[in-house]
């Protein structure tokens, strides 16, 4: 059975390295899922029994070989067999995002032509009805939740249990027909396709392969020196392809266990209850729990503020040394000690951090003051810069090295090279086979010798050689007077500002740039609580003096701070509003990766960049918004046009030389 | 989240009206089998002292319906809910549940025969957590005694982990996973409404009693409710009969309404009968003067 290896005696394929952990490992947990308030385990040998019930079960549904199977629910073990079993049968499984409206997912199946599809529960079941018409190719459904779902037509539609059943009844017959597909499956096989968020227009399927997945789990695990006693929590979107590398890529490799929470809104107490120790977040989970804390602390007693406040100073002066293993004075530990009892420990406890040996952040900037934070905890976060295209992995940052403003050094076996436009390109084992029926933009990304674009411009820092990047390659422009306008460099720098969630900057092609600000309500509601500032909504909160006035003295900061880079000296933020709605990915102007989609909320307020840049003192503005549940609705609203001082471009002749 | 848009679902079943006062068993439009009579209140007259709350009003509840006492303030709903879980006893006419008189008995005792109901000023336990509260709903489950569960041995032990998971389940039905050990006190007014449910869907009733269910909620909460109602018959099959203002609600909800004004019946029969009833439009909108 699959003893198709590749060179140094590994198995070649996910179901090989499936059948190798249920014999290494085989009592050892696998997955873990919370389900009725206590958590459930299956170990390696029992993971891989319902791995191939099920790959059985579909061949009973008439499951052939090159079909795709799209995956959609939330992270749960079944639905991650999903994806093992299809492979098992040699289909692909296409895991999509769930929170995806019908027609996003009708795209994607119909590009693919899905044939069968595995989802979560009944609000997944609907929405694939709903769309069922547009998809000629697809036939058949199998769902894991039956709540709700019982007077379904079941025609076509079946429980994962009983598909599960059907398998194991029929084992006899298909047996033999999995035999022959694992033992054809090698490193050049598709493993999985994964369609891009889309920052810009439509999806794209990107095909990996075994070679992409295995090879890119073996050489991050090695770097990191991830073990089999290892644990780590998988909360982060399937369709992401992080995920697939950590929670089935890595998880396979080295054989740790997978935890699933019990609901999204469990997390924070799964999180605790689970203690990762190999842990991933976006920055935005970071800093939603800074700010989580800083609030939390500023409703403590005085007593406790003050100690927190007290030893939370010396960490940041001694933590990062600490943990980077620089020379730090003996009486600076034993405070750090004393700390550790008094508040580090326990804190990170609260966080369910305690146990976490690697922690990664990416996808986005990390704000300094936030990544510091938990470094000086004594958490060993990291930065890590990766796409799809990729497999996840392009640079990361090794212990030891670890800093805010850059992503890290090459990882093992991959290649960089920046283009004369800034543009970073980089050549790996991980590098993807191909975007599925689309050879003009696979032409278009990845050229004859391999060499892929990322779409970042950045640059390898000299002496370090670890790699930093400016903004997105395309998003880089040019002021009027000729000066580089990299609007992300700005917009993160105004998001590290608890009070801002999100931010927008103009000025590609103008003389100065403008800003189009949303705040954090977590963050400004609690203030205005505090200050006994009354609101009634987003809106009303949004335009209110004060808030306006604290997310000037924002914007002044941020000036500040970029007049001091001499390159981008040109982006300081002249004018800006505060928007009266929060930026959503159901009004299409972010990406289901909550990535801003500048073009689009460009056309969508033009009223309002109109306005900030031909004086007016206020702007009136009317915006369409789409609810939940599908329907839609208008949103009108005066908002008040800002001028912030900005400081003299002085700098702008070293700049030339 | 919740696809909100089901609330308007067809539950009407206009039409064959007349039938189905004859019949044992019938199907609804959406594929619900409403069963026979299971609670039958008969000519029922209560007062306190000088006032009469409620007057010979004779009305019956189905197995499996979900049943609606609808009317303005002060028409003698909560007290006619009362009625039917036995807290109180009245002067005149006879409750009959399931096909035999009711005595006058304690509350603890209807209880026991698989009633279990939630209140319009919400009644749990504050300082107890979420799942500490939905547990209480198993007492009537419970057989061991005070002492054995205490030394939580053999038969007490095995108990409360059968119990622990029958509340396990509601808390996963009702999506309250997130709350279970929180202390009821630290909840806002929607998710303790929802505890409450939860409690009484624990005590696994044949007929569950909703007092204002949606009492001071907002759309959203109110929708949320809505389909958990809807889930909780379609699902257990349990019936229902519920007090309700939000007559867009009612309507929506309900298999059958009753109507209540100054504890006379006024109406009684599908939502769309009653919206059509002179009389309950009178009652709620004043008498028309075209």
């Amino acid at each position: 059975m699959a003893n198709i290896e590749a060179s140094g005696g590994q198995p070649a394929s996910v179901p090989a390295l499936l059948r190798r952990n249920a014999k290494m490992f085989a009592d050892a947990p696998a997955y873990r899922e919370k389900e009725y308030g206590i958590w459930q385990s299956w170990t390696w040998r029992q993971t891989l029994e319902e791995i191939e019930a099920l790959a059985l079960g579909y061949l009973e549904l008439g499951l052939n070989e090159g079909d795709f199977v799209a995956v959609i629910g939330r992270n749960r073990p079944a639905l991650y067999w999903a994806m093992m079993a299809a492979d098992m049968c040699g289909a692909v499984p296409v895991p999509l995002y769930q929170d995806a409206n019908a027609e996003e997912m009708a795209y994607v199946m119909n590009h693919c032509g899905a044939r069968f599809a595995v989802v979560g529960d009944q609000e997944q079941v609907d929405k694939i009805l709903e769309v069922q018409e547009q998809l000629p190719q697809f036939e058949r459904m199998v769902y894991l939740d039956p709540r709700g779902l019982r007077k379904y037509d079941h025609g076509a539609l079946h429980q994962y249990s009983d598909v599960q059943d059907m398998g194991r009844k029929s084992r006899d017959r298909h047996i033999k027909t999995i035999e022959a597909v694992e033992a054809k499956l090698d490193y050049d096989s598709t493993c999985i396709m994964l369609y891009t968020s889309g920052t810009t227009g439509r999806p794209k399927g990107v095909v990996l392969s075994n070679r992409n997945i295995i090879e890119t789990a073996k050489s991050s695990s090695e770097f990191d020196n991830l073990k089999q006693t290892d644990d780590i929590l998988a909360y982060l979107p399937m369709a992401w392809v992080g995920d697939f590398i950590f929670s089935v890529g890595q998880a396979l490799w080295v054989g740790f266990c997978t935890n699933c929470p019990e609901s999204a809104e469990t997390l924070n107490v799964d999180l605790r209850e689970i203690g990762p120790t190999y842990y991933f977040a976006p920055p935005r989970v970071f800093e939603m729990q800074l700010t989580n804390v800083m609030i939390r602390m500023e409703d403590a007693s005085r007593f406790k503020k003050k100690l927190f406040d007290y030893f939370m100073a010396h960490a940041r002066r001694v933590g990062p040394a600490i943990l980077d293993g620089k020379k730090v004075s003996f009486a600076d530990r034993m405070k750090y000690h004393l700390g550790e009892l008094f508040i580090y420990g326990p804190l990170k406890n609260t966080l369910g951090l305690s146990r976490v040996r690697v922690g990664y952040t990416a996808g986005e900037a990390i704000g300094p003051e936030i990544f510091d934070f938990y470094r000086s905890l004594g958490i060993n976060l990291k930065q890590l810069y990766g796409q799809t295209e990729a497999t996840v992995f392009i640079t990361a940052q090794p212990d030891g090295e670890v800093r805010s403003d850059t992503v890290g050094v090459t990882c093992p076996g991959v290649e960089l090279k920046i283009a004369e436009n800034g543009e970073v390109f980089y050549r790996s084992p991980g590098v993807f086979v191909e975007y599925y029926k689309n050879p003009e933009s696979t032409a278009d990304t990845k050229d004859a010798e391999g060499w892929v674009a990322t779409g970042d411009a950045g640059f390898i820092e000299d002496g370090s050689g670890h790699l930093r990047i400016i903004d997105r390659a395309k998003d880089v422009g040019q002021m009027a007077d000729g000066s580089l306008f990299a609007p992300k460099y700005v917009e993160n720098k105004l998001k590290f500002f608890p009070n801002i969630l999100e931010a927008v900057v103009f000025g590609n092609g103008r003389d100065e740039c403008t800003a189009i600000i949303n705040i954090d309500l977590t963050a400004v509601g609690n203030w205005a609580e505090r200050n006994n500032i009354g609101y009634a909504s987003y809106q009303e909160l949004a335009r209110h003096p004060q808030v306006m006035q604290a997310i000037q003295e924002h914007v002044e900061a941020v000036n500040a701070s970029v007049a001091e880079d001499e390159m981008l000296s040109g982006c300081q933020v002249h004018r800006f509003v505060v928007l009266h709605k929060e930026l959503d990915a159901d009004d299409g102007e972010l990406t289901r990766t909550r990535k801003v989609r500048r073009k689009i909320i460009g056309e969508k307020y033009d009223d309002i960049i109109t306005a900030l840049y031909d004086g007016s003192k206020t702007v009136s503005t009317e915006t369409e918004v789409t609810y939940e549940d599908g329907r839609t609705g208008s949103i009108r609203a005066t908002l008040e046009v800002r001028s912030a001082n900005v400081l003299p471009v002085a700098t702008k002749k070293l700049a030339a030389e | 989240m919740h696809d909100t848009g089901g609330i308007e679902n067809n539950r009407r079943y206009e039409g064959n009206v007349c039938v189905k006062d004859q019949v044992d068993s019938y199907v609804t439009e959406d594929g619900r089998t409403i069963g026979p009579v299971v609670m039958e209140m008969k000519n029922i007259t209560l007062r306190f002292g000088g006032v009469e709350a409620i007057k010979d009003i004779s009305f019956d509840i189905r197995e499996g319906e979900i049943r609606a006492i609808i009317g303005p303030n002060g028409a003698g709903k909560s007290s006619m809910l009362n009625v039917i879980s036995g807290f109180y006893v009245p002067q005149e006419g006879e409750v009959w549940y399931k096909g035999a008189r009711r005595p006058p008995m304690k509350p603890f005792q209807v209880a026991q025969q698989g009633i279990a109901r939630t209140f319009q000023n919400i009644a749990l336990f504050e300082g107890m957590s979420v799942l500490d509260n939905v547990m209480t709903g198993r007492l009537t489950h419970m057989k061991t005694g005070i002492f054995s569960q205490t030394l939580w041995k053999g038969r007490a032990e095995r108990e409360e982990i059968e119990n622990r998971e029958v509340a396990e389940k509601i808390i996963d039905f009702l999506e309250i996973q997130a709350i279970r050990k929180t202390p009821v006190s630290r909840l806002p007014y929607g998710l303790k409404k929802r505890v409450e449910l939860a409690r009484a869907l624990a005590a696994e009733p044949l007929l569950l009693l909703l007092d204002e269910p949606m009492a001071g909620m907002n759309v959203e909460e109110k929708e949320d409710m809505s389909r958990f109602i809807l889930d909780v018959n379609d699902e257990f099959g349990t019936t229902i009969a519920l007090i309700e203002h939000d007559m867009g609600v009612v309507m929506d909800l309900s298999d059958r309404v009753v109507v209540m004004d100054y504890g006379k019946k006024i109406g009684d029969g599908t939502p769309h009968e009653v919206r059509n009833n002179q009389e309950v439009i009178d009652a709620y909108l004043g008498v028309s003067h075209d």
